[in-house]
């Protein structure tokens, strides 16, 4: 496969999961492309003994917003990550060793080039819709705008046409702090010995943009961490409950993450610019593309704020193209987009259904 | 009776404006609601964007099929280019709007025209309220206090159409609403009329 980069990915493996049958005719496929640490278990459990479901639960499933008895789900893990499918952690062909930094640079749109391929081999020539947050809603974005004889819609939540300079300076504070880490050794350490200090401080530097003051405010408050005062300790471990939720957030990440993954993750959004396909222009990037769109912000997101989302919306409705759009009043920052499950899923079942009766007509 | 005279009216200026729309055109309807309106526009043919603040209002429309955009009103409205619609609706909002003027000029830059309906302040009813009661006129097209309405800007048909000369908007056309006498509505709207669906254009 052709990356952004020059370079070529070579054997690429694709993992993905499939809720709900494929119709007859092919056209009730709705693809959900996943955020930076998500993977291709969006909806289910694999066995009852599962101790949690997908991580789009909540939405996808038979009867719920995104219901599996009228749609085919697909979901894969991107490329470059460590959850399945083809990224740092895979052997090279060309040297029988796993890649590590010697893995390529990708952009998003090379994620989706791999997706696109998912979805030839599959044999579904359009999809219902796309849709995703975040990271998963860039990836929303270049499927409409590269392949969109294969999108009927598609549905963007709590994403931006490009990375805001404030999202590169938190990724290179996070890639810096795994540098940091000794273990690191250059992307070149072992399963059993990885830079855990530096990407537990990664992603709790990134868990923190994914909330809201007013939510961190609700949750922790000014509260100690199982002590009634201050320790006055020379060890500056953790007092407040804040640091303690950090802290483990952190550790739970470093259990399911890789470090290198995290770097090409991030490089990958650094990267994003919608509007590149139209040398900047955000206006005649959307002219190469005629889907219908659902676009979706919320009110206490500050990592991907409304305005971002209404950049989106004025190009689109510059090219005439059907746009619907609302900003979420939600409380919980940008993480809203997996929490405010009722308002955002009610919105989305109700487009898909207009969509697909717009088909039935056509 | 109120009640009677608010329905019959909302299906008025509504008709009169649906009447204007013909197949194929484009249509943004600012402050669209549920988008109901819409989606009969829809249905007959034409090709519709609604806009509206209500996040809930939102949802409805798009349970009923009808793209629609949150945008406040009151903001410059500049999310899309001069001349890409054919018509530009806007009814029964004007008079909750902080610079009906500003709205107005730009309805006739987006739109090739526009269509506006308007609460005529000068209706009869609400003189004689004024003159005898002493009282701000209520009923059941403004059922509000003076303190708690949303409608911070009325103006009777004669105020309306000199907003229009002043902004250099022409009137294409004036359909009065009447109550109960289409006649005297014809002859005096300003006095007759509770409402009255305008056609603007730019000069």
């Amino acid at each position: 496969m052709p990356l952004d980069c020059g370079r070529e990915l070579k054997d690429v493996n694709i993992r993905y999961e499939t809720a709900g049958q494929l119709n007859a005719d092919r056209s009730n496929a709705v693809l959900i492309t996943h955020a930076l640490s998500g993977d291709a278990h969006v909806c289910g459990r694999h066995t009852p003994e599962d101790r949690k479901p997908g991580w789009w639960d909540a939405m996808i499933g038979p009867g719920k917003y995104i219901d599996t008895n009228k749609y085919f789900v697909i979901c894969s893990n991107i490329i470059g990550s460590c959850s399945g499918s083809t990224g740092p952690r895979s052997i090279d062909p060309d040297t029988g060793k796993p890649y590590n930094l010697n893995f390529p640079v990708i952009t998003v749109r090379d994620m989706v080039r791999a997706e696109k391929a998912l979805i030839d081999h599959l044999g579904i020539k359009k999809l219902l819709s796309v849709v995703g947050g975040s990271m998963g809603g860039m990836q929303v974005l270049e499927w409409a705008v590269n392949y969109p004889e294969s999108v009927d819609c598609a549905i963007p939540i709590a994403t931006a046409c490009q990375f805001s300079p404030q999202n590169i300076a938190f990724d290179w504070v996070a890639r810096e702090a795994i540098k940091a880490d000794p273990d690191f050794r250059n992307g070149e350490y072992s399963a059993d010995a990885p830079p855990s200090r530096g990407l537990g401080a990664a992603r709790m530097l990134a868990h923190i943009t994914y909330l809201s003051e007013e939510t961190m405010s609700r949750k922790f408050g000014r509260n100690l961490q199982n002590k009634d005062s201050y320790d006055f300790d020379f060890d500056f471990n953790y007092d407040f409950a804040v640091e303690s939720y950090l802290e483990h957030q952190g550790k739970r990440f470093v259990e399911r993450f890789d470090a290198n993954s995290y770097f090409y993750i991030t490089r990958a959004t650094d990267y994003f610019d919608l509007s590149a396909h139209a040398d900047g222009d955000l206006v005649k990037t959307f002219a190469l593309t005629d889907a219908a769109f659902l676009v979706v912000s919320f009110s206490s997101d500050w990592l991907f704020p409304t305005w971002q989302s209404r950049r989106l919306v004025e190009a689109m409705m510059k090219n005439k193209l059907p746009v619907s759009f609302c900003e979420i009043q939600s409380s919980y920052g940008h993480d809203a987009f997996l929490l405010e499950v009722d308002t955002l899923g009610r919105m989305i079942r109700d487009f898909l259904r207009h969509r697909q009766e717009g088909l039935k007509h056509v | 009776m109120f009640k009677k005279i608010r329905d019959l009216n909302r299906r008025r200026d509504l008709d009169v404006i649906s009447s204007l729309i013909s197949p194929g055109e484009r249509v943004l309807d600012l402050g669209c609601g549920d988008g109901t309106f819409l989606k009969q526009l829809q249905d007959a043919g034409a090709v519709v964007q609604g806009v509206e603040l209500d996040a809930e209002l939102i949802g409805r429309c798009i349970s009923n099929g009808v793209p629609v955009i949150q945008s406040d009103l009151n903001g410059k409205l500049d999310f899309t280019d001069d001349g890409s619609f054919d018509w530009v609706l806007l009814s029964q909002t004007i008079q909750e709007m902080r610079h009906p003027d500003r709205l107005l000029s730009r309805m006739v830059q987006i739109g090739h025209k526009a269509a506006v309906s308007v609460i005529n302040f000068g209706h009869w009813s609400c003189r004689m309220q004024v003159f005898f009661q002493g009282r701000m006129p209520r009923n059941s097209q403004m059922p509000y206090h003076w303190y708690d309405t949303p409608n911070i800007h009325f103006s009777t048909i004669k105020d309306f159409r000199e907003l229009c000369r002043d902004l250099e908007i022409e009137i294409l056309q004036e359909t009065p609403l009447p109550a109960r006498f289409p006649r005297l509505t014809d002859a005096m709207p300003n006095l007759f009329a509770i409402g009255a669906v305008f056609v603007l254009k730019k000069k």
